[in-house]
C-alpha cells in the first residue's frame, strides 16, 4: 500500500466515526462540534486529492459560515433536559432502517465488485483541475450562465430573508 | 530530506513565534505604562527582561478550576482550538525568498500553497469556535455574552476582510503569497496600489484579533473578563497566548499583502552576497512586522472602546460598502488599463 492509501484509510474511518458520533451524541452541541470535525476532515479528504479549491470552500463555508449557525441556534434555544431528545422506534423507522440496510448492501456490492476495475491512481490532469485558476476560467466562460442563475437565486433568497426579518418587527 | 526541512521550518517558526508572543505582552506592558506615565514591570532580570518567564511559570503552577456546572470537555476543547487555530495561520506567511544553508536551497516559507490567502480566511472563520464554545460551556451569562459578541464581531468583519483581500487578489493576480510578496518588488507596494483596502483591511484585523477599540468581547466594565471569565491557569494563559499569537500573524499578514512582505527596495541590485541578502530580507519582515505590532500596541492605549452598536454599524454601513466600492472602482481601472 502507498502512503497515499494508508492516508486515505485514516482520513476516511476518522469522518465516518465523527458522523457516527454525530448522529449518537445526545448533547446537540457535542454533535455541533463532531460535524464541524467530520467537515474539516472532509476538507482535507479533497486536499488529497488535490482539489484544494474546493477543500478551502468547505471550511470557509460549511465549517467556517453555516456551522457557526448551526452552534448559535442549538445554543439559545434552550433545549431543555437531554432525555426529552429520546426518540421512540415508530413503524416507520423501521421501513427506514430496512431501507437503509438494502441500500447500503447495494453499495458494498457495487464498490466490492468494480475495484479491480479503475487504476487506483489519479490521472494527471486530476491535478490541475482543482485549482483556483482553472475553476474560475471554466466557471466564468463554459458555466457562466448556471453561475449566474445561482447567483440571481441567492440574492432572491436574501431579499427574501430580509423581508420576513422585517415582517416580524413591523 | 524535505520532510526533515520541513520540519525544522515549522519548529524554528514556531518557537520563534511563542517567543515573540512573550516579549510582545512585556512590550505592551512597557508601552502602556509609557503612555500612562507609570513604570511597568522593571524588576525581573535586567529591566524586566525576565518578566514573561515568571508569567509564564506563574500561570503553570496556578491551580485550574472549572465550574461545577460548566460542560467539562468542550470547556477543556475551547482554549485548544483556539490555540491550534492561531498557531496555524502562520504556515502560509513568507518571511523571507530563499536562503542557502548546507548546500540546500531553503524556501523561507513553511507552505507555499496555491490557496494561499483563502487559507488564512478558512482559518480566521474556525478561530469563531473557540470563542463561542468557551462562552457557551463555562455556563456563565457574562461568558456567554462575551462569546456571543465575539461571534457577531469575527463574522461582521471578516466580509470586510474578505473584500479588502479581493482588491490585492485583482492587482497581483495571484492567490499565493510568496507571489503577492514578488508582485512588490522595488517601490510597488500594495498600499500604494490599495490605500482604501488597506484601511479597511487593517480595520478588519483589529477587529478579527479582539483589539481596542474593538475589544468588546472582553470588555471589562461590563462583561467581567468576557469569554474567558470562567478560565484559570493553563487554560486562560492558552486564550492569551493565542489571542497575542493571532495579533503576531495579523501583523505578518498585514505586512505580506500591503507593506512588501520581506522587500527591501534596491536590494537585490545592489550586489551583495547571496547570503547576506537573505538575512536582509528575513530582517526586513521581522521589522516591517515589529513596526506594525508596534502600532496596534499604541493605538490599544490611545483610542477608547467602541459601543456594540457604534461597533456594528462601522462594519456593515461603513467599512462593507467602502471594501466593496474599492473592488469595483480596482476592477474598472484594471478593466480600462489593460
Amino acid at each position: 500500500m502507498s502512503i497515499d492509501t494508508i492516508v486515505f484509510f485514516i482520513l476516511a474511518a476518522t469522518s465516518i466515526i465523527s458522523a457516527i458520533l454525530v448522529i449518537t451524541r445526545r448533547s446537540p452541541i457535542i454533535s455541533v462540534v463532531y460535524l464541524v470535525f467530520n467537515f474539516i476532515i472532509l476538507a482535507i479528504i479533497y486536499l488529497t486529492l488535490h482539489a484544494q479549491f474546493i477543500a478551502v470552500i468547505q471550511v470557509i463555508v460549511y465549517a467556517g459560515a453555516i456551522m457557526v449557525l448551526f452552534l448559535f441556534v442549538v445554543m439559545l434555544l434552550n433545549l431543555g433536559k437531554e432525555e426529552m431528545l429520546t426518540e421512540k422506534i415508530t413503524y416507520k423507522k423501521r421501513i427506514a432502517i430496512g431501507l437503509a440496510v438494502v441500500m447500503s448492501v447495494q453499495i458494498i456490492i457495487g464498490i466490492t465488485t468494480s475495484f479491480g476495475e479503475h487504476p487506483n491512481q489519479l490521472s494527471p490532469l486530476a491535478t490541475q483541475i482543482g485549482t483556483v485558476e482553472h475553476i474560475g476560467k471554466v466557471l466564468f466562460t463554459q458555466y457562466l450562465l448556471p453561475f449566474e442563475i445561482a447567483s440571481i437565486l441567492l440574492l432572491a433568497a436574501i431579499i427574501g430573508a430580509v423581508v420576513l426579518a422585517k415582517k416580524r418587527i413591523g | 530530506m524535505e520532510i526533515l526541512i520541513s520540519l525544522i521550518k515549522i519548529l524554528v517558526v514556531m518557537l520563534v513565534l511563542l517567543t515573540c508572543v512573550a516579549y510582545l505582552v512585556l512590550v505592551e506592558r512597557r508601552v502602556s505604562a509609557f503612555i500612562q506615565n507609570r513604570i511597568g514591570p522593571n524588576r525581573v532580570g535586567y529591566k524586566g527582561l525576565l518578566q514573561p518567564v515568571a508569567d509564564v511559570l506563574k500561570l503553570f503552577i496556578k491551580e485550574d478550576i472549572v465550574p461545577k456546572l460548566a460542560n467539562k470537555p468542550l470547556h477543556r476543547l475551547a482554549p485548544i482550538i483556539a490555540i491550534v487555530v492561531s498557531l496555524s495561520t502562520i504556515a502560509v506567511v513568507p518571511f523571507g525568498d530563499k536562503i542557502n544553508l548546507f548546500g540546500y536551497e531553503i524556501k523561507l516559507q513553511i507552505a507555499s500553497v496555491n490557496i494561499g490567502i483563502l487559507y488564512v480566511l478558512a482559518l480566521t472563520g474556525l478561530g469563531v469556535y473557540g470563542i463561542a464554545i468557551a462562552g457557551w460551556a463555562s455556563n456563565n451569562k457574562y461568558s456567554l455574552l462575551g462569546g456571543l459578541r465575539s461571534c457577531a464581531q469575527i463574522i461582521s468583519y471578516e466580509l470586510s476582510m474578505g473584500i479588502s483581500i479581493i482588491g490585492v487578489i485583482l492587482v497581483t493576480s495571484t492567490l499565493q503569497l510568496d507571489k503577492i510578496v514578488e508582485f512588490q518588488h522595488g517601490w510597488r507596494w500594495l498600499i500604494l496600489l490599495q490605500p482604501i483596502g488597506f484601511i479597511t483591511f487593517f480595520v478588519a484585523i483589529f477587529a478579527e484579533t479582539n483589539r481596542l477599540p474593538f475589544d468588546l468581547p472582553e470588555a471589562e466594565p461590563e462583561l467581567v473578563g468576557g469569554y474567558h471569565t470562567e478560565y484559570t491557569g493553563l487554560k486562560f494563559g492558552l486564550f492569551f497566548l493565542a489571542e497575542y499569537a493571532n495579533m503576531i500573524t495579523g501583523s505578518a499578514i498585514v505586512v505580506t499583502l500591503y507593506l512588501g512582505g520581506w522587500q527591501f527596495p534596491y536590494l537585490q541590485s545592489s550586489g551583495l552576497p547571496e547570503f547576506w541578502t537573505s538575512i536582509i530580507q528575513v530582517g526586513t519582515f521581522a521589522a516591517k512586522v515589529g513596526a506594525v505590532l508596534l502600532f496596534m500596541v499604541i493605538i490599544r492605549w490611545t483610542v477608547p472602546r467602541f459601543r456594540y452598536d457604534q461597533l456594528m454599524d462601522l462594519g456593515w454601513k461603513f467599512m462593507l460598502p467602502l471594501s466593496i466600492a474599492n473592488v469595483i472602482v480596482t476592477a474598472f481601472i484594471i478593466y480600462l488599463f489593460e
